[in-house]
């Protein structure tokens, strides 16, 4: 029996995979061939989706990227793969573009079946939980700072120090709360584990939970990605009847019990507080800071909150060690970066990545240039608070202290490109505008000061007192960046700036 | 959308499902989207009674909220991405072409009842963009002419 996989992830079936998973069943019967068909997540070569792999006795052969009526060629009379079919890209681990990267946390997407515990298991899943049950939770929390670990959200705070300050936080109840709430435009990296390897991320919520004694958990994950929610649940109802959750996990005494929970579309809710706001049944509202979450989190207690890229990196780290992690990246950036290739890009998808790489060599040698086919002339990196950069800054490593040398940021690692015909003076306008629907309300600086960004960018464009109005687009930002209580209407600047400062010809049209 | 089923079974069924559930405003008022489409504002004290909260506590939160909305929609939502990866391949011009196509602006329903439009930032599909989601599906690289065609077969699809 021959096996085939076809992605049930949101990009592939976008791209019509649920189609061609139909057509290969109904052809296969038709030929009275026997295959078994897996419905496996995507390895992140978006740009080869749909991707359809063919188990051979040496590996598995890939076609790609597949329209409908060219499933009919995709086998041999004996049922082999037709290695002369048009899209055939041959062993799908030979394929350059994942062949050069260092893939960690990624290694397992697109290869097994994501809800298969099994398969999880017999690519070795749940490692690092079962050498986490060995250890004390002073012993977890050591070996995830050895690791060098910096969360993989956003903001870059040290994994292992807001792991020790839950441990240190006496209190009954504890809890793991993953930020699943992947708003940035040009960010897929949670979204991909989740769909294509949900255990992952379930057995990095249980070492949390085992290293600062917290035995609830919640997934707060944004509406906008249905399909994530469907398998995280057949994951966890799973990994509950497997004995991974709930009480008593593997013999061990100790419990972990984990839901998913639904946002409903505000992308502030992915700024930590905001979220167990949210998590609580009330508005997305940003809280000040002091107390910390780790202190007084969801429901006032001691709460981890971490993105789902940091606690499924915790899983390699328990599993290989913190000096296996650490011996990747350079600096402060230690580990991979799992960097997404999004907008006008002919080769889009995930790359992981150690830390230090140059924006350059990431668009060109692995993004293969704009889509359009014309020149880069702008490109967005670390969602929509992030800087526009211009060709002068590409050459910048990707690591967190060289962005935040020049006033831009990794972020999540979103990279959207845009070619020659972007108007930047419409992209800094957009800026402010998604500030506008987006803000909290909570703080001045944010909630009016993006109003009236809107308002002054429309006078620059317009031509009304253009001078006196840039020097005044120019002080809206310095408000807004010290004057906000979190960093949406903090950032919101950055990529307004950085399209002033280094595209001003778009403003003086 | 699910089949509308009645209001005060629907509400009972959100609270049943949910009344050990600490903070579970969000799910049970999803719960009641799912069922009814919309968020009836003849709900909310009953919301409001079951929670312990105010009126004015239970009508903040519906209103933070885009996905939340207090009157029917269409028989479909579509959603067309606004955020900049699709915006980088185009998504400004399939978002005027939409409202043009379909007569409606954001947040209103086509005159047929078929399709409620609604913008979105980001739906996770951006190396394939412009995105546009359809009730539960996500469609990549839809050009004005695919979006045309995807409206079609809604139209054409009775319920």
């Amino acid at each position: 029996m021959v096996r085939v996989y076809v992605p049930r992830d949101t990009t592939a079936c976008a791209l019509g995979a649920d189609g061609i998973a139909a057509a290969i069943q109904l052809q296969a019967a038709r030929q009275q061939r026997e295959i078994e068909l897996v419905r496996n997540g995507s390895r992140g070569l978006f740009w080869l989706e749909p991707l359809v792999e063919v188990e051979t006795s040496d590996g598995r052969v890939a076609f790609g990227p597949l329209e409908l009526e060219e499933v009919e060629q995709l086998f041999n009379a004996d049922g082999s793969p037709n290695t002369g079919h048009p899209r055939y890209l041959g062993l799908t681990e030979e394929i350059a573009w994942l062949k050069k990267q260092q893939r960690l946390t990624f290694a397992r997407a697109g290869v097994i079946d994501p809800v298969s515990v099994s398969d999880y298991e017999a690519h070795e899943g749940f490692a690092g939980l079962r050498r986490a049950l060995t250890l004390s939770p002073q012993q977890i929390v050591d070996e995830l700072k050895a690791s060098g670990l910096r969360g993989r959200g956003g903001a870059a705070f040290p994994a292992g120090i807001k792991w020790q300050t839950v441990l240190d936080a006496p209190a009954i109840q504890k809890y793991i709360v993953c930020n699943a709430d992947e708003g940035d435009s040009g960010t897929f990296a949670d979204r991909l584990v989740m769909e294509a390897d949900p255990y992952q991320l379930i057995e990095g919520m249980i070492i949390a939970g085992l290293a600062v004694g917290a035995d609830k958990g919640y997934i707060y994950l944004r509406s906008e990605y249905p399909k994530a929610h469907q398998i995280l649940n057949e994951a966890i109802d799973a990994a509950t009847a497997a004995g991974y959750l709930g009480a008593d996990i593997l013999g061990s005494g100790r419990s972990f019990y984990l839901q998913v929970r639904l946002g409903a579309g505000a992308y502030i809710c992915g700024e930590e507080t905001a979220l167990l706001d949210s998590l609580e049944g009330k508005r997305g509202m940003v809280r000040a800071k002091p107390p910390l979450p780790a202190l007084r989190g969801l429901f006032g207690q001691p709460t981890v909150v971490n993105n789902v890229l940091t606690l499924a990196a915790a899983t390699t780290v328990l599993a290989k060690g913190g000096a296996f992690y650490q011996d990747f990246g350079m600096g402060r950036s230690r580990g991979t970066m799992p960097f997404q290739l999004a907008g006008n890009i002919r080769r889009g998808g995930l790359v992981e990545l150690a830390f230090g790489m140059t924006l350059r060599q990431l668009v060109e040698e692995f993004g293969g240039g704009t889509a359009s086919g014309r020149p880069i002339r702008a490109i967005q990196v670390g969602g929509p608070l992030g800087a526009y950069l211009p060709e002068s800054q590409w050459d910048t490593p990707l690591d967190y202290e060289s962005f935040a040398a020049m006033g831009a940021m990794l972020g999540h690692g979103g990279i959207v490109v845009f070619d020659d015909t972007v108007d930047m003076a419409r992209q800094a306008r957009f800026a402010m505008e998604f500030c506008v629907a987006e803000s909290c309300g909570k703080c001045t600086p944010c909630r009016i000061g993006s109003v009236r960004g809107v308002e002054v960018i429309d006078r620059i464009i317009s031509d009304e007192q253009r001078a006196e109005n840039l020097t005044l687009l120019r002080e809206l930002c310095d408000t807004m960046e010290y004057g906000s209580l979190c960093a949406m209407g903090g950032m919101t600047p950055f990529p307004v700036r950085s399209a002033l400062t280094y595209f001003a010809e778009d403003f003086e049209r | 959308m699910s089949a509308v089923m009645d209001r005060g079974a629907a509400v009972a069924a959100a609270f049943e499902r949910y009344r050990n559930e600490p903070g579970a405003l969000l799910c049970i008022l999803h719960a009641i989207q799912d069922s009814l489409g919309y968020i009836p504002a003849e709900v909310v004290p009953d919301i409001a009674a079951e929670l312990n909260l105010s009126r004015a506590e239970v009508h903040g939160v519906i209103s933070f909220y885009h996905d939340f909305r207090t009157q029917p929609g269409g028989r479909h939502t579509v959603q067309i991405c606004r955020a900049e990866a699709c915006q980088a391949v185009g998504a400004r011009e399939l978002e005027a072409h939409a409202k043009t196509a379909l007569g409606v602006d954001y947040h209103a329903t086509c005159s047929d009842g078929s399709i409620t439009l609604v913008p979105v930032y980001c739906l996770g599909n951006c190396a394939c963009g412009p995105s546009v989601r359809i009730d539960n599906e996500v469609y990549g690289r839809v050009s004005s002419a695919r979006f045309d065609s995807l409206m079609a077969e809604l139209k054409a699809g009775a319920e």
